[in-house]
């Protein structure tokens, strides 16, 4: 049989899936574990024990000088962050990618524009954003918009303009006029596209809120890595990274399950 | 009877380049034209000009005796070989849309009892054309043939003067094919339609219409083909397959604009 003929089942992917895993946790615990037999104190690949003592603190005592539980609170503050600006940038691009999808002339007023700024490496704007809007919470919110709102913006707008003209002549000759046109044709078959393009923005939007956390903040998972490097802790370094990599995965499933709950019919297979 | 549709010296022109010139025609209500040429002949761009999704660029084009304004409305309705229903509606949604559009201005969707009068109305319809079994599938779960069948379900609930039909078959299987023949022929007895169909196929154009439209070129410059456009250079009328006047089917009649339900527009 031809190596491109052989299709694994249901149970035969998932654990295949699961192999390569296994497979990166067993090659570190041997790696760790023959590093800690030549110098029981080092510190690169600390054992999951050390992990686990390190974590505890951060875990389960408050701190002393804030009375909050440092892990939870910088969660809780990434977490905001990305939500403001996932938030932020999901309505904006809707708002923006309909109107230049569905108008052709604002398409070719603004089209020029948001390419423009698409082209701009949204961390080279970072120094920018912390002269105009501070070290706070604002400036933090504002690079995760600005690095992905123009990706999201252009992907919703092209995805309209390119609905089969077919269905927008039918529609106004049933009557619709460009307001209906706009609510009940191109908003409901761009909703699913605006999931997709969330979903393909989690990562960027972790890179720029990790980014701006690193340079200037007081709490987040992204500073508190950056801090704990200078003591060379990777054994709170790595659960963190682990932790922010369970949360992307939790919020690209949670998208991806409301995408097919929500648009059953932009699921089917095409006929 | 009456021209519905009337061209007068209708021309069409991309810059120095002629697609259609001099088109005169005067089409009857309740005639069922079909429209056959060789391809790049003017057949589509002939019936966009009819749906207003291009403008004349010299002569008119009159619609009940008024220039046809030169962006679709309901006045026409349509079909096309693909793409001509909304995928993310329900079939019964799909149907609905005309009325929901007519009726709603701001929020395009009907509740109550407006909404429950529009769902019988277009259940009736997509009974006639027999898809009263598949209400709640969604547009996108169809074969071709279905779609099609909605298609024209929903063009005919909007009650348009002419029905449009582009290779409204082309894509579909030979018996599929048989049997929207037999359909479409029965819709355009029984609402009495006036229906402009392109097609590819001979056949389909002379066993369905009562009135074949060959486009071709008159004359071919070989140095500028394109500055001699396209018209209707056969225009066969069959006459056997003229629809038997009955009284009672013309009160019914959907593009036969009795109780004007297109005035507005």
């Amino acid at each position: 049989m031809r190596w491109v003929n052989i299709r694994p089942n249901r149970r035969a992917a998932t654990l295949l899936g699961v192999l390569p895993l296994l497979l990166v946790l067993v090659v570190y615990l041997f790696a760790s574990a023959a590093r800690h037999a030549a110098n029981p104190a080092d510190k690169v690949l600390p054992t999951p024990a050390a992990m686990a003592a390190a974590m505890h603190g951060l875990l389960l005592d408050a701190d002393p000088l804030s009375g909050q539980i440092i892990f939870w609170a910088d969660t809780a503050a990434s977490l905001e962050r990305l939500g403001l600006g996932l938030g932020i940038c999901t309505l904006s691009a809707l708002l923006v990618g309909m109107v230049l999808g569905v108008l052709p002339a604002a398409r070719a007023t603004f089209g020029a524009l948001v390419t423009t700024i698409a082209v701009i490496p949204p961390i080279a704007l970072l120094p920018i954003l912390f002269i105009v809007f501070g070290l706070g919470e604002t400036a933090k919110v504002a690079l995760i918009v600005i690095g992905i709102t123009p990706f999201m913006i252009r992907d919703v707008a092209a995805h309209v303009a390119a609905l089969p003209q077919e269905q927008l002549v039918k529609a106004q000759t049933l009557g619709a006029s460009s307001w209906q046109l706009a609510l009940r044709v191109a908003l409901p078959q761009a909703l699913p596209r605006l999931i997709a393009g969330l979903r393909l923005s989690l990562g960027p939007a972790w890179v720029y809120l990790i980014s701006a956390e690193a340079i200037a903040s007081d709490v987040g998972l992204g500073y508190r890595i950056f801090l704990v490097r200078r003591y060379l802790s990777m054994d709170i370094i790595i659960p963190y990274v682990v932790w922010i990599s369970l949360l992307a995965i939790a919020m690209d499933f949670a998208l991806a399950q409301l995408s097919r709950r929500a648009f059953v019919w932009a699921h089917q297979v095409d006929r | 009877m009456s021209a519905l549709l009337a061209f007068d010296n209708v021309w069409l022109e991309y810059g120095d380049k002629i697609v259609l010139e001099r088109v005169d025609l005067a089409i009857a209500e309740r005639s069922f034209v079909s429209i056959v040429g060789p391809s790049g002949a003017g057949k589509s761009s002939f019936l966009r000009l009819v749906l207003g999704q291009e403008a004349a660029s010299r002569g008119r084009i009159l619609l009940d005796g008024k220039q046809l304004a030169a962006e679709c409305g309901p006045d026409r309705g349509v079909v096309f070989q693909r793409y001509s229903v909304f995928p993310h509606l329900t079939v019964l949604r799909n149907v609905m849309f005309a009325r929901e559009c007519a009726k709603a201005r701001f929020t395009g969707r009907l509740f109550g009892a407006a909404r429950r009068r529009a769902a019988e109305e277009a259940e009736a319809m997509l009974a006639e054309v027999g898809l009263d079994d598949s209400l709640h599938l969604y547009a996108a779960q169809l074969s071709g043939g279905m779609q099609q069948r909605l298609a024209i379900a929903q063009a005919l609930i909007a009650r348009p003067r002419v029905l449009l039909l582009d290779e409204p078959f082309g894509a579909l299987d030979p018996g599929i094919r048989q049997d929207m023949h037999r359909l479409i022929l029965r819709l355009w007895e029984e609402h009495a339609l006036t229906v402009l169909m392109v097609t590819h196929d001979i056949t389909e154009a002379f066993k369905l219409g009562t009135r074949v439209l060959a486009f071709d070129k008159r004359r071919i410059d070989p140095h500028a083909p394109h500055r001699f456009g396209a018209t209707a250079v056969y225009d066969l009328l069959l006459k056997n397959k003229l629809p038997i006047e009955t009284p009672e089917v013309s009160v019914t009649g959907i593009t036969i604009d009795r109780v004007g339900n297109n005035g507005q527009n």
